[in-house]
This record gives structure tokens, sequence and C-alpha cells, in this order.
């Protein structure tokens, strides 16, 4: 379309509108002043709750009958119980000590060789190649041989979620280190830091920003990796209580669970978000405080 | 005079150059080059961009050993950089007093920041400093470490126009107070005569032109021999420039 033929075109359109003066003034209003809306919190929430009211109506009325899923009723009623026998806090309890317990070894192994690598060239020829070749392995497809090496009890089920945490650890704090702005560095050298210095000062804390987000993802594959290792043989935890009532067709207690896992991936989001919080406030993109 | 006082200083030179040559593959960048700075002289560096007087200056401060020739500088030095480089994650005293050894002493970094004149920022993070802040902030960082010899790569290029000319007063003023030499990378040609006792041209990896500022301090961008100053300088520059002389 051609100037003249958007100016024509224009005009048109303008015709069609009643006669505006050119120099006629219009009022803005303020934002204040525009008739108080529905709060966004409350929008938002409309979605969840007409979600579950569905799901409510569609079990009482027998669309959907409680073999396939329990309804939310039950649900609750049967949470309600769960607590009230101690068994799901039992179960609750030992799952974390798994995923902590896993995550601890993993990120301390994943940080560690991270560090080696990202600080020395020797470390990084050493290191990183087989990390980068070892990542490409799906870690679930490993649990046939964690079983042959630590037998099912807890050992192969804390394994699997080391395994799995340390590598997005590793992956996020070396590149970190790697990505540290060079001319910082530079700085710090000018300013008479030496290689410990600058490693504490400097590479350390530059690195900090994507280490946490390795701990997140690391989180967030604890949870994953918990499901899985529960599913062997467990005789406790939130992964036992899930298998006991898949033999008796509870769908309430598997929903049950399922609430759980995503509590429990839920507040150690927000333990990480705590994290950064306290540690990230310096970021120029930081608006959490 | 400030000037005069620096320049009876008996002691040997602050900076000695000879015979300095740094290639970038068969690009020579400097060829040869010879300078020597005084004790508390201050010194500005001209030159069109890309002719290597950023090179030479990384050279002074030990950031870029890929040299040949002979290079003296004190063994205290400080550099402040086009970009302020404050570490993000620390507090801006501690910035100051970043690499100093013992442990961090608040105290000296607070002096340091009330004499740039932004002693109640300490506390704060650099990202909520205006760049003039954080400049200053930098060259507290420098000058903290009481050098013989303050490295300045262009420090005021990124300031807007009013902060500028604070910058450089501020400057003017640290200088006749601490009586290092300094070497003021510019290519600022009113900025250089403004503060230095002698500016350079640097052209084909040579120091090309050498122009003694006699002017009284402080300067007034007024004065005739001002405006006669910059049209010479400008000439070596190789700028065309209106009717200065």
């Amino acid at each position: 379309m051609s100037i003249t033929e958007i100016d024509r075109s224009y005009a048109a359109l303008r015709k069609d509108r009643p006669a505006e003066p050119a120099d006629a003034l219009v009022r803005l209003t303020p934002a204040t002043a525009r008739g108080r809306q529905v709060p966004r919190w409350l929008r938002r929430g409309i979605g969840p709750v007409a979600l579950v009211l569905v799901w409510h109506l569609a079990s009482i009325t027998g669309v959907l009958p409680a073999e396939v899923l329990a309804g939310p009723a039950t649900v609750l009623s049967s949470a309600a119980k769960l607590i009230q026998t101690g068994e799901l806090q039992e179960a609750v309890v030992v799952s974390m000590q798994r995923a902590m317990s896993g995550l601890l070894i993993g990120g301390t192994i994943g940080v560690a060789l991270a560090i080696l690598s990202g600080l020395t060239r020797l470390g990084e020829d050493l290191v990183d190649a087989p990390m980068q070749m070892l990542r490409t392995v799906p870690n679930v497809a490993l649990i046939p041989l964690l079983i042959i090496w630590f037998g099912i009890g807890e050992a192969p089920k804390i394994a699997l979620i080391a395994l799995a945490t340390a590598f997005p650890l590793y992956l996020n704090v070396y590149a970190g280190i790697r990505g540290v702005d060079q001319s910082l560095i530079e700085a710090g050298r000018t300013l008479g830091l030496g290689r410990a210095g600058l490693v504490r000062h400097v590479i350390l804390p530059g690195a900090l920003p994507n280490a946490l987000v390795g701990l997140r993802y690391s989180l967030g594959i604890a949870w994953l990796a918990l499901v899985f290792g529960e599913q062997i043989n467990a005789t406790a935890g939130v992964g036992y209580l899930m298998a006991n009532a898949r033999e008796f067709f509870q769908t309430d207690v598997i929903v049950v669970c399922l609430v759980v896992y995503a509590l429990l991936g839920l507040a150690v989001d927000l333990v990480v978000r705590s994290l950064e919080r306290i540690f990230l406030s310096w970021r120029p993109n930081f608006t959490g405080a | 005079m400030a000037t005069q006082l620096h320049r009876s200083l008996k002691t040997p030179a602050a900076v000695a150059v000879r015979g300095l040559s740094r290639a970038f593959g068969p690009r020579r960048v400097i060829d040869n080059l010879d300078l020597a700075i005084r004790p508390g002289e201050f010194v500005a560096l001209l030159g069109a961009s890309g002719c290597g007087k950023s090179t030479l200056l990384r050279i002074l401060g030990d950031l870029d050993p890929e040299f040949e020739g002979e290079v003296v500088v004190p063994s205290r030095r400080a550099i402040a950089f086009q970009a302020p480089r404050l570490m993000p994650w620390k507090r801006v005293w501690h910035n100051v007093v970043l690499g100093l050894p013992g442990r961090p002493d608040r105290k000296r970094a607070e002096r340091a920041l009330d004499e740039v004149g932004i002693g109640h920022r300490a506390d704060v993070w650099p990202k909520v400093l205006s760049g003039g802040e954080a400049q200053r902030a930098a060259l507290a960082r420098a000058l903290v470490r009481e050098p013989d010899l303050l490295l300045l790569d262009e420090p005021f290029a990124a300031l807007d126009a009013l902060t500028r000319i604070k910058a450089q007063a501020l400057v003017a003023e640290l200088w006749q107070r601490h009586g290092c030499a300094i070497l003021l990378v510019t290519h600022d040609v009113e900025e250089a005569i403004l503060l230095a006792d002698r500016v350079l041209v640097m052209k084909e990896g040579v120091i090309a032109h050498h122009e003694p500022i006699a002017l009284d301090r402080p300067r007034d961008v007024a004065d005739p021999e001002f405006a006669r100053i910059r049209g010479a300088l400008l000439d070596w520059l190789g700028v065309a420039h209106g009717a200065a002389h």
C-alpha cells in the first residue's frame, strides 16, 4: 500500500466517525479514578475453583466413578484420616529425608566437580567431558543397575536422587563460573587480588545466581527421582503409601499423595526463593525485596 | 602553585617507557614508543579511536604482558576504567577497600567515599548508584590505595555533560591533594587541556606530539590561549575545526 493510499483510506475511516473538530480537547482520567475492578488474585482464583467444582459435580452425579478418580470430598476426608492416624506425616518425613540426603550428596558432588572444572584447565579437561557425556543418560534408566549395586533398601533410592541432582548443579555452577564478567576479574586483579582472592571475591559470588538456578532445577528433579525411587520396593514414604493404595484401588489416597508431592515441590521452591532474596538482593534485575 | 609543587618532587620518573611495541597479529598498534612521566605530573593522552592509547594504558597497568620493550612503573598503581567495574555483589564501601591487605577497614572506606562526596552511599549496593556516583566510587577505590600512578581510561566518557564537568573538577581537586602522577586517556580535547600539565597526541603507534599546558589553574575554556592550544591539538589529531586561530 502506498502512502497516498493509506492517507486516503484513513480519510475514509475518519469520514465515518461523527465530526470532531481537529482541535477538540479530551479529558484524560487517572487510573485511580477509573472505578474499581475485580482484584487480580480473585480473577485468577476463579479457574482452579471452577475446576474443583466440575470435578465435585462429576463425582456426586456418578459421571466420574470413584474407581477412576475419587471426588474432592472423599479425597479431603481420607487426607484427614491419614493425618489423624499419623500415616501421612510419617510418610512425608521419610520421603523428605530421602530427597534431602540425596540432594545433599548429589549437590556436594556436583558443586565440587563444577568448581574443579570451572577454575582449572586440568579439571576441565578431566571432568567436563565425562560429565557432559553422562548427563545425556536418563537417570531413571539407571534404576536396574542401582538395584544390582545397592539392593532394594534405602541406598538405591538415595543414589538415584543423588545422581539426578548432581548434574543440574554441576552444569549451572560450571556455566556460572565460566560466565563471570571478564572485566570484573580484570578489575579485581588491578586491585591486587591474588588467585584465591579472585575466586573468593569475584568468581564465586559471580557464579552464585547460576548456582541458585541449578539448585532450583536440582530440587525439581529430586522430587521426580524420589517418585521413581519410591517405586523400588518401598516400605515407607509417600511412594509406599501410593503403591499400597494402588493395590486396593484407593484413588482417593493416590490423589492425596499426588497433592502431597505437589505441596512438597512448592515448599522447596519457596525455600529457594527466600535464598535468592537473601543472597541475590544485589542483582540489578532483582525485584523481590 | 600546585603544579609546581608536584614537579619539584625529587624522585625518579613515575613512568619510564623505552622502545615499547605491541602487535596484534601483523598490526603493530604501538611501535617503538618512548614515554616519560614525572612523579606528580598530570598527563593526558589524546588520540583517535583505535590508535593504541588504551593498549598503552593497559600495558602500564600490567593488564597486558604481551609487549616488547622496557616499561618501568611504580609498584603502587591504580586504574579507573570507563565503566566503574564495581563488584555488584559487594556493598559500596566493601568495593572501595577490596583487595587491600588485612580486614576490610570500614573507616578507611568511608574516608575515601567522603573525599569523593558520596560518603552517604557507603552501605548501598552498586546497582542503586547513578552513573556519576558509581564513577566516584571507582575513583575512591583507586585513590584509597594511595597510588603513585593513577591510570584513568576515559573515566568520564559515559557520563552526561553536567556530571562530567563535576567529575573533572573532582579529579583536578583529588590530584592536587594526593599528588600522584596521572595518565588520563581521553578523546576529549578540552578535557585534556583543562586538566593536564602536558597533553600527548598518539598517532601511528608513537607519541607524535607533546603539548605542555602552562595555563593557570583553574583553567577557562574562554581563554584565547586555551583556544589556540585546542586548535593546535585538533590539527595534530587531523580534525578540521572552526576559526580558533
